[in-house]
């Protein structure tokens, strides 16, 4: 009878490692441990020996059941997980494809510096204004000190229409506006298209500017060199970025100054783009004058403020490297793409 | 303004480098602009003395001569020269190059010619004659310069033209109209750096003008516009050689500055309005009858210009007449250029000298009037200093005098002290400044001394007190520009430095404005579209008015009164003009999807004149809905797609927002699409009109989009909604309804038959037609989502509303159920 039992054990644990798929594992537990199995049908028999005989005898046969049965779960995990690495290697996929893309977009590069000068403003106080486009005569040149017959009137290259308003020819006429209307201490950019009559490899009719402004009650010279200093710096990233303030024109501030970057493209060794002189002009402003003041009815005793006004083309193509100013207008998609 | 530093030097010279100079002159807002050299490298270039000329023994064409380079019987032995120059003759004193010498390349990137010991035809030549243009001193001329015979032969040609200088440009802003004159630039490198200037002035009286040899002739001067013309000084000055030359020195400061020479009796005038900033005007005695009267013109005056060119002239011109008759002849038009035949020729002996003063309003603006612009309107326009006339006319005689002989005659003058411009008297507060700049100013230590900005401000020419912390101060008669305290600040803030200047931060409030929410930015907006693939473009404001036509011809586009090309001559109605060319201009370049935006404003002219400048928000679409790829079917662009794109502006205007059909011209009548928001429309959406396409040449599945940006940018307050713990139930509805029955309007039946409370959502998410149905028939299946907040729905309730909304729809639509 062990012999028995012992065959019957042997087969099984070889049927168990043989079986290739859960189907054939499946029968040989059936055919061993099943309701009919072989070892079910020896615990069957216990029952008609004799008790001490029976005990042992049980007991060994358990054992091997449970032997048994480990074995074929065993095999049952194996066999799985073979399925399962199997399945898995089938579904392998070339990670390397390229994603299913949808079109993406891009804000035009002078938006983009716009955006940025205007976060850098907003972030010591600033608030955005903005003034119409087609504007009379008296907001671009009068109220900011530019009389009729004034030279720096033949220097601007105006558009005019008919009735004698004009395409706005920088943005210093918002400056005017906003002065009208709002009281001090005033502290606002004005960003936007402005137009000049004049076309050529530097000159589009249309770019755009960003003018500020400060008004308060002690505003100095000296804060507008702080203020220019920071913002410079800022928009360029760089700490040590040098500059200079030289003294310059413009009708409507008194001091006025021109600042000059070092080159960002040669670090001021001198190159192309800066002319070998190893500076680059990128802002005009000063001290508002005090007949702009007066046309707006601000008591020039009690407030000073400080102006300036940027072309926005200029320091996007000397952020961003671009060497042609007409590529901002064209809109040339293969331009636009270096944006996205 | 452009002139040598050698010439500035004479003026006033401190102890400084040309590079330092420079550098000064930018720093105090005399921007340098060029530096260059007066003449190219080259050396041993001598002036040699002709001994001898001789025939070449065996060519017809060459001559042999000797040179002297050296004084006589002294250095170097006298050169052999064989040259093919013709007319040469012995004495005359000409530039040799000597052998060694490397003469300047013909043009750039060349090589300059060496000169080496030849033999020409077997004679042996040691040298070569050289002209100007050779040298590089000029562009062309290939005639030789003949030198004085007082020069001394072997005198080195550099040094005798003083070659080794710079030729300066600097950029002078319109207020500085003073320093168009190496009097002015000196003035200031003087202030900069506190030295004297002007010691030659002193020399300018000392050259006599002979009292003995007065000219006989006068011509009378009068003046009817004294506001125009407030000083005006005319002398004669008779007997001039004819053949006389401007003196070398003379030739090459003109040259320097850019200006050309044309005989000395011109050449002075120019040399004089160089150095003085005085224009000046010579007549040619004998062309006037002995009187000139300034006045205006008449309307309808005509003159020619020593230019040629004919003017008509108008009443607000200035010329200067012939006085002798009622209404002479204008014979120059003031301040700007003279005419045809009243100017000096080459056989002028006699001639009339102008010096004047011209208002600035007189002239600024004339010239430009008459499309010229002139070195003497130039400086008329900004002002010429009113005090410099006499000075000027002294000058100007001395030189004629020294150069071309002659006798002077006495100045008339005819002065309007009334009209003459005044010096300013400006007050300087201390405070005033030191708040303005930042700086420290008082005594001990501070930044900046009281009496250091007395000291710059008299350096600049003004005369000063300092009183109980004023500095009273007469500007300058010749700077226009300073009027009021702010101008002073600013000069003692140039001389100061501005890189001295202290630099601060702004001390102002950290009050914290409230940033609205309601308001969506205008660059939120650009980069919703940027996420749906959209890239955004800039053109131009104006655009060709063909165009502007096809794509609004319902409006009238503002017109530009002085275009820069017919191309670009109307403002734009809409933005689609700019954006259509821009997609046509990229599809011409291979671009296959085009997908663009542009914000800006459109200039609609309204009924009652006034001009709407209007922010739009505009778009075209074209090409495929995603790149081409391997992933997954492309398929071209509809309209469906842009107004899904669309959604992202549009959703949060839910509630008053409408898009209905309507027609519009630049749109296809079947697929336009008009928004309003409380029923005013705001914009379209739509595929352009077949016909357009064709007349543009572009495709026909164009889409577009264009909005109000202002009402897109509205929003209201995101509100929290209680979150319902009650389960939703979805009833799906298949109806069939005729095909001209529009989704929306069986969608709004939907919500109109079930209370807020309980719709959470309705979609459309089938739509058929063909096979099967009718051909004015379609399908159409509806998703109903219901939820209660306060109780699970039964059943029977879900059914009563379904039932509602059905019945809704029949009546409504004749909606027929599908099973």
């Amino acid at each position: 009878m062990n012999i028995e039992l012992d065959t019957l054990v042997k087969d099984a644990e070889s049927a168990i490692a043989e079986a290739t798929d859960l189907t054939a594992l499946d029968k040989v537990r059936v055919t061993t441990l099943g309701k009919k199995g072989e070892l079910t049908k020896i615990l069957k028999t216990l029952g008609s020996l004799p008790a001490e005989e029976r005990k042992e005898r049980g007991q060994l046969v358990n054992r091997s059941k449970q032997k048994l049965q480990q074995q074929i779960e065993e095999r049952r995990a194996k066999l799985e997980g073979d399925i399962l690495n199997a399945q898995l290697s089938e579904e392998k996929i070339d990670i390397t494809l390229p994603g299913r893309s949808h079109h993406q977009g891009s804000i035009h590069p002078v938006s983009r510096t716009l955006e940025r000068i205007e976060e850098l403003f907003r972030r010591v106080g600033f608030e955005v204004a903005e003034g119409p486009e087609v504007e009379d005569e008296y907001h671009n040149f009068e109220a900011l000190n530019i009389p009729e017959h004034h030279p720096a009137r033949a220097m601007h290259d105006t558009f005019y229409f008919p009735d004698g308003r004009v395409l706005r020819t920088h943005t210093s006429p918002v400056q005017v506006r906003v002065m009208e209307s709002s009281e001090p201490p005033l502290r606002i950019i004005a960003p936007g298209r402005v137009y000049r009559c004049d076309s050529d490899l530097t000159h589009t009719p249309m770019f755009h500017q960003v003018e500020g402004l400060v008004v308060d009650e002690s505003v100095s010279f000296a804060d507008l060199k702080g203020l220019i200093h920071d913002f410079l710096r800022s928009f360029f990233e760089q700490d040590d970025l040098q500059l200079r303030f030289r003294p310059s024109y413009f009708p409507f501030t008194e001091p006025s100054a021109e600042v000059d970057i070092e080159c960002v493209i040669c670090g001021g060794k001198g190159c192309r783009v800066c002319s070998h002189t190893g500076w680059l002009e990128v802002l005009g402003c000063g001290m508002v004058h005090p007949e702009v003041f007066k046309h707006s009815n601000i008591d020039v005793e009690k407030y000073s403020g400080l102006a300036f006004g940027l072309g926005v083309e200029r320091l996007a193509m000397l952020r961003y490297g671009i060497n042609d100013l007409r590529l901002f207008f064209e809109n040339d998609l293969r331009f636009l793409k270096n944006f996205q | 303004m452009k002139f040598s530093e050698a010439w500035l030097r004479e003026w006033v010279n401190p102890e400084i480098s040309t590079e330092k100079l420079l550098e000064q002159l930018t720093m105090a807002g005399l921007e340098v602009d060029s530096v260059e050299s007066a003449a190219p490298e080259f050396e041993k270039v001598v002036v040699g003395k002709i001994l001898s000329v001789a025939p070449h023994p065996d060519a017809d064409r060459l001559r042999v001569t000797t040179v002297a380079i050296s004084a006589e019987g002294s250095g170097d032995e006298p050169l052999t020269i064989v040259t093919n120059v013709a007319d040469i003759a012995v004495d005359e004193m000409i530039a040799v190059a000597k052998v060694g010498c490397v003469l300047p390349p013909a043009a750039e990137g060349e090589k300059g010619l060496k000169i080496k010991k030849a033999k020409l035809r077997g004679v042996p030549s040691f040298g070569m004659f050289c002209s100007m243009a050779t040298l590089g001193l000029v562009e062309e001329g290939g005639e030789l310069e003949r030198f004085p015979a007082t020069v001394i032969p072997g005198t080195d040609i550099r040094k005798l033209l003083g070659l080794d200088d710079k030729i300066v440009e600097v950029d002078l802003t319109p207020n500085r109209g003073d320093c168009l004159s190496i009097i002015g630039v000196a003035r200031e490198v003087g202030a900069i750096n506190q030295h004297k200037v002007g010691a030659i002035t002193e020399s300018f009286s000392t050259v006599a003008i002979n009292s003995d040899a007065n000219a006989e002739k006068m011509v009378s001067v009068a003046v009817e516009d004294s506001e125009s013309c407030p000083r005006y000084l005319g002398r004669v000055i008779e007997g001039v050689d004819p053949a006389a030359l401007t003196p070398l020195w003379m030739q090459e400061r003109l040259r320097r500055a850019g200006m050309r020479s044309l005989g000395p009796l011109v050449d002075v005038t120019n040399y004089v309005m160089l150095e003085l900033g005085q224009p000046m005007h010579a007549f040619d005695l004998a062309q006037l009858n002995g009187s000139v009267v300034v006045r205006r013109a008449t309307n309808g005056e005509k003159m020619v210009l020593l230019d040629g060119k004919e003017l008509i002239l108008n009443q607000d011109a200035l010329v200067i007449a012939d006085g002798s008759t009622e209404n002479g002849a204008p014979l120059a038009l003031a301040g700007i250029m003279g005419g045809e035949h009243s100017g000096v020729s080459d056989n002028t002996t006699d001639l009339f000298l102008e010096c004047a003063f011209f208002a600035p309003l007189a002239i600024a603006g004339k010239a430009r009037s008459y499309g010229m612009h002139t070195d003497s309107s130039h400086r008329f326009e900004r002002g010429v200093d009113p005090e410099l006339q006499q000075l000027a006319m002294d000058r100007a005689t001395s030189l004629l005098l020294e150069i071309a002989g002659g006798r002077a005659g006495e100045v008339t003058e005819v002065v309007d002290n009334s009209t003459l411009p005044k010096q300013n008297n400006i007050t300087l507060r201390r405070d005033r400044l030191q708040r303005s700049l930042g700086l420290d100013i008082g005594e001990g230590d501070s930044n900046l001394k009281m009496d250091e900005v007395s000291a710059m401000l008299t350096a600049l020419g003004m005369q000063v007190e300092l009183e109980d912390n004023e500095w009273r101060v007469l500007s300058p008669s010749w700077r226009f520009d300073l009027k009021i305290e702010a101008d002073l600040i600013e000069e003692v803030a140039r001389i100061y430095g501005y890189d001295r200047l202290p630099s601060t931060h702004p001390e102002w409030s950290a009050e914290i404005e409230p940033i609205t929410e309601t308001i969506l930015t205008p660059n939120y907006i650009r980069h919703l579209l940027v996420n749906q693939g959209y890239h955004e473009v800039i053109t131009y404001s104006f655009v060709d008015p063909e165009m502007q036509k096809i794509v609004d011809p319902e409006s009238t586009a503002l017109a530009l009164a002085n275009p820069i090309s017919s191309d670009l001559s109307v403002m734009r109605t809409t933005l689609w003009s700019g954006l259509l060319q821009t997609l046509s201009f990229n599809l011409k370049r291979q671009q296959s999807q085009v997908r663009l935006f542009e914000m800006g404003l459109r200039f609609i002219e309204e009924p009652d004149g006034t001009l709407r400048q209007q922010n739009m928000l505009s778009g075209v679409l074209f090409g495929d809905i995603t790149p081409e790829q391997w992933g997954s079917n492309s398929r071209a662009v509809d309209f469906f797609d842009l107004k899904g794109d669309l959604e992202p502006l549009l959703t949060p205007l839910n509630a008053s927002l409408s898009i209905r059909d309507s027609v519009h011209p630049l749109l296809h009548p079947g697929k336009a699409a008009q928004v309003d928001i409380a029923e005013n429309s705001i914009g379209w959406i739509g595929s352009i009109h077949p016909g357009v396409a064709v007349k543009l040449s572009l495709p026909k599945n164009i889409y577009l989009f264009e909005f109000e940006l202002e009402p897109l940018q509205q929003r209201d307050i995101f509100s929290f909604q209680q979150l319902s713990k009650f389960p939703t139930v979805r009833r799906d509805i298949a109806i069939l309804v005729k095909d001209s029955v529009a989704a929306q309007e069986l969608i709004d039946t939907v919500k109109e038959s079930v209370t807020d409370k309980i719709l959470r959502d309705v979609s459309l998410f089938d739509l058929y037609q063909g096979d099967n149905l009718a051909p004015d028939e379609k399908s159409i299946a509806l998703s109903i989502i219901l939820q209660d907040s306060e109780k699970t729905l039964i059943d029977e309730e879900v059914d009563d509303i379904i039932k509602s909304i059905v019945s809704n729809l029949k009546q409504n639509f004749e909606a027929k159920l599908r099973d």
